[in-house]
């Protein structure tokens, strides 16, 4: 990136964007308390719509902030309070599970950060009017155009994704049905 | 006066169309609109209040506020002095940070989503943010992520009932979220469209009428071609069931009776805010009214047609007023007219939800959430399939498609009543084990029958 493109305004919005990102990442991380981890991480949420803003995908940004931000990090909200986690007291057992998955991240980081590197540019930033498939990039027209495309790969696994979602909701109910049953019959 | 009208910072500002204005005075028109929309949103509260008082006053058979200034209108503002004048009091053990800043979140989505609300056809000035064209989608986003400043507000409190209220209101807003945002997809299906400004629009004629000479002569004028072309008579009963769920969904996503659990006074003190004083009370207090103008005010752009009149002739002065010129009627139709059929019909809602609210008992918690996840998600899913069909089918064979959606319709809603009928008929005879530990007979009735009857 030259200079001139990251004082330009979609540059500072990138960068604004994405510090905020980073740091409310590390928060997450350090923070003690599950609920001010959780705030910060919907933070983080927010600070990638804000990025998808930047490159104008409209629709994406929008659909970042209704399920990420405003339905799973509810639930993950709802849970820390239904169990009154309020104390930090939960660091003590997984630690063979944070080696693995701290080695695990390292290596997807490093991977990424050599991407860029060898590629020399990171896709930060967009023309206004980018086209595809007739409709603009990003546009919710655009998104669907190219999603339901059956000639593009990726009509396939949005299918699959959703069949997967499918399955996770009937196991879901299995598993609570059984539990239900079962303590009907100790009663 | 000509001189300034004809100025080039004049016509930047308020003539010429926004594609090819200075910065600065892009800068001054998002303002100003902004300025117009919290005008309209937040000054609405304290109307909301009285007029809320005093309709339920009147249904319960009682006066009501009526002390201070004409017609008791000024008791708002006195409520308001008295709350900011009151001693703000923070509770030991609570989470200060959080503490204090639940109630600026429980505030400002509510301001943002007024953002996307548009009061009058012009792309210019009809609302703060006229060109963003995932505006429903936009909405959907705020309305998510208002339940964060209740959820932070029980728990930061330290407080059992704070707790529970937050509780029951998160969990109320996430369940009715679904009836809601399906009931919008219904919407959007029927339209095709997530601008704010063009679903009002299809539910118009649009008609080229400019005025000429300001920046009103963008857009193109829409003139109203009858209730019966809005939304909730549109594709017949489909249209009318995405209201209704819509309607329903919107009363419990702002927590008010019959769906006021989180703050039922007689279970949870005062729920979520029970800890909260002064000012603070006053934010959680000023968010809640003005989310329910604003949900109010999405359900009749959405259903109701917008700022558009009922019918074409009641949207527009008569053009025979010759003394005016037409650039004058045409400005005073956009400016005066369009928002006063917003705000008739908004009150015109408003006022029907407060009459909910004084007839309706409070639902058990356990009803909440059955009708909240069986009754009211799948009639909406239902209802977006039906669309759907209708709108292929239409495609295929013309008017009569909707009729065969119609019918399939019927025939599934027929199939669905029989079943929910046997299924209840089942559990009525006998069969104790499946019934919930609630005594189901009427308490009044059971000492009736032990009573002996004196005549």
């Amino acid at each position: 990136m030259t200079l001139q493109s990251i004082l330009s305004g979609q540059g500072l919005m990138f960068l604004f964007f994405a510090a905020a990102a980073i740091a409310s990442g590390l928060l997450v991380v350090i923070l003690q308390n599950p609920l001010r981890a959780a705030l910060s991480l919907v933070i983080n949420l927010f600070s990638v719509a804000g990025l998808y803003l930047s490159l104008n995908a409209y629709f994406l940004a929008t659909v970042q902030v209704i399920v990420y931000a405003g339905a799973i990090m509810v639930l993950f909200l709802f849970v820390i309070m239904l169990l009154n986690m309020g104390q930090a007291n939960m660091h003590t057992s997984y630690r063979g599970v944070r080696t693995v998955a701290a080695f695990a991240s390292a290596i997807g980081l490093g991977g990424l950060m050599s991407a860029v590197a060898i590629k020399g540019q990171a896709a930060v930033m967009l023309p206004a009017e980018t086209m595809v498939s007739g409709s603009t990039a990003g546009s919710v027209e655009g998104v669907g155009k190219v999603l339901y495309n059956p000639s593009l790969p990726w009509l396939f696994a949005f299918e699959w994704t959703s069949f997967l979602l499918l399955v996770a909701v009937i196991g879901a109910v299995v598993l609570a049905g059984k539990r239900q049953q079962s303590s009907e019959g100790k009663a | 006066m000509s001189e300034l009208i004809n100025s080039p910072i004049w016509r930047d500002l308020f003539v010429n169309s926004a594609d090819n204005i200075p910065w600065y005075a892009e800068f001054v028109r998002s303002l100003l609109r902004f300025v117009i929309a919290l005008a309209g949103g937040l000054g609405s509260v304290p109307i909301l209040v009285w007029l809320e008082r005093r309709l339920l006053g009147f249904w319960q058979g009682r006066l009501g506020p009526n002390r201070v200034g004409p017609f008791g209108l000024l008791q708002p503002m006195a409520d308001a002095l008295k709350l900011m004048m009151k001693e703000d009091i923070t509770p030991t053990n609570v989470d200060k940070a959080l503490y204090y800043l639940a109630p600026a979140i429980a505030l400002v989505p509510v301001i943002c989503s007024l953002t996307v609300l548009p009061w009058n056809s012009s792309s210019d000035w009809g609302a703060v943010a006229p060109h963003l064209n995932v505006g429903i989608l936009f909405l959907l986003a705020v309305a998510s992520i208002e339940v964060y400043g209740v959820i932070l507000a029980g728990w930061s409190s330290n407080n059992k009932y704070s707790l529970l209220g937050g509780l029951r209101a998160s969990s109320q807003v996430i369940s009715y979220e679904l009836g809601m945002g399906l009931s919008i997809i219904a919407v959007l299906l029927m339209t095709g469209t997530l601008a704010m400004q063009e679903l009002v629009h299809s539910q118009t004629i649009a008609t080229n009428v400019p005025i000429p000479d300001s920046s009103y002569s963008i857009w193109t004028q829409s003139v109203s071609a009858g209730f019966w072309n809005w939304n909730i008579f549109k594709l017949f009963p489909f249209g009318l069931v995405a209201a209704v769920v819509y309607m329903i969904s919107m009363i419990a996503e702002t927590n008010r009776a019959p769906f006021d659990l989180p703050e039922a006074e007689t279970e949870l003190v005062a729920g979520f805010h029970t800890e909260y004083t002064s000012f603070k009370f006053a934010m959680f207090f000023m968010g809640e009214y003005a989310n329910m103008m604003i949900v109010s005010a999405i359900c009749v752009t959405l259903f109701l047609g917008g700022y558009t009149a009922p019918w074409g002739i009641l949207g527009q002065l008569p053009a025979s007023w010759a003394f005016f010129p037409p650039s004058v009627l045409n400005f005073a139709n956009h400016v005066v007219i369009a928002p006063l059929w917003l705000f008739a019909k908004l009150y015109t809602l408003i006022s029907f939800f407060i009459l909910v609210r004084a007839s309706q008992p409070r639902l058990r918690y356990d009803m909440l959430m059955h009708f909240g996840w069986k009754v009211l998600l799948p009639t909406a899913l239902a209802n977006v399939v039906l669309i759907a069909i209708s709108l292929a089918l239409q495609q295929l064979f013309g008017g009569i498609g909707h009729l065969i959606a119609v019918a399939i319709g019927g025939v599934v809603v027929s199939i669905v009543l029989w079943v929910a009928y046997l299924h209840w008929k089942a559990r009525k005879s006998g069969d104790e084990a499946s019934r919930l530990p609630i005594r189901r007979e009427s308490v009044v009735r059971a000492i009736a029958a032990r009573m002996p009857v004196e005549d």
